[in-house]
């Protein structure tokens, strides 16, 4: 079993803000992530997929067709983008780095090869600052 | 040889912004923008290198105390644009669009005056690990 790692990026606005609370609670849970104009991030995505060489490629994924499906499924859909107003898959959802990490890896799932297995989805908010999902 | 040194502080802040221009259509926003101007902003983590070059202090050995550097800029910079979005929450960008180079211009501006005259002041801001820009040039 091989671990291989795709990093991609992307810079996105966000804020964390719960629609069910009053801005007094918002401001003292979140602080200055609730501003409510957004602020934003430049992300750092990386994407570790496991499984074991192809005898005939030693690939276990083309890292041209992974990184493709990264940008098709998750990149296109974040860069530039407002995270809480523009992401079908974070409608409803608090957009933090936890949720989103979730969400990417719901949204990259259903489309990795058979033999292909999915990892882990880490997420660089900041460089100080990263989350990792492995899946249920 | 004058002795002169330069001394490095770095600070960051977290911030939404987009790019375009109020006297152009969307179309030509968008044309000369891209994705930058999307209506709904995006963000970035710049990352701010303030510069100073001078001769160490004969008593202190400092060119600046890094301490009072980094509370100026906290001070100046970071209390004005982290986690803010400098379209809407600033009056730096009020009328101004938040390019990187415009962004950095700005900071200049807002440090210079509490600097001591005698120490040359550079500003590199990053806005992404690939795109940096510097003023003055």
């Amino acid at each position: 079993m091989v671990y291989l790692t795709r990093s991609e990026h992307f810079n996105a606005a966000h804020k964390l803000y719960n629609p069910a609370w009053s801005y007094e609670k918002n401001e003292a849970t979140f602080g200055v992530c609730a501003n409510e104009n957004w602020h934003g991030h430049n992300y750092e995505l990386l994407v570790t997929i496991k499984g074991d060489p192809d005898p005939d490629t030693g690939f276990i994924y083309d890292v041209k067709k992974f990184s493709a499906l990264i940008k098709d499924q998750v990149i296109e859909k974040l860069d530039h983008r407002n995270l809480n107003l523009d992401v079908d898959f974070m409608k409803n959802k608090m957009c933090s780095t936890e949720n989103l990490a979730i969400a990417i890896w719901e949204q990259l799932l259903p489309h990795l090869p058979v033999g292909v297995q999915l990892h882990c989805i880490k997420l660089y908010e900041t460089p100080r600052i990263y989350v990792e999902y492995f899946g249920r | 040889m004058s002795k002169k040194v330069s001394v490095f502080r770095r600070e960051h802040f977290n911030a939404a912004h987009r790019l375009f221009n109020p006297d152009w259509d969307d179309a030509k926003n968008t044309k000369v923008f891209g994705k930058c101007a999307l209506p709904n902003y995006h963000g970035h983590n710049y990352e701010l290198e303030v510069k100073l070059t001078g001769k160490p202090d004969k008593k202190t050995g400092y060119v600046m105390d890094l301490k009072e550097l980094s509370d100026l800029i906290k001070r100046e910079v970071h209390s004005r644009f982290d986690h803010k979005n400098l379209n809407l929450d600033t009056v730096e960008f009020r009328n101004l669009n938040p390019t990187a180079e415009n962004i950095a211009i700005v900071i200049y501006d807002l440090l210079r005056p509490h600097i001591d005259e005698d120490l040359d002041l550079k500003i590199r801001l990053y806005e992404t690990e690939r795109n940096f820009v510097e003023y003055p040039a």
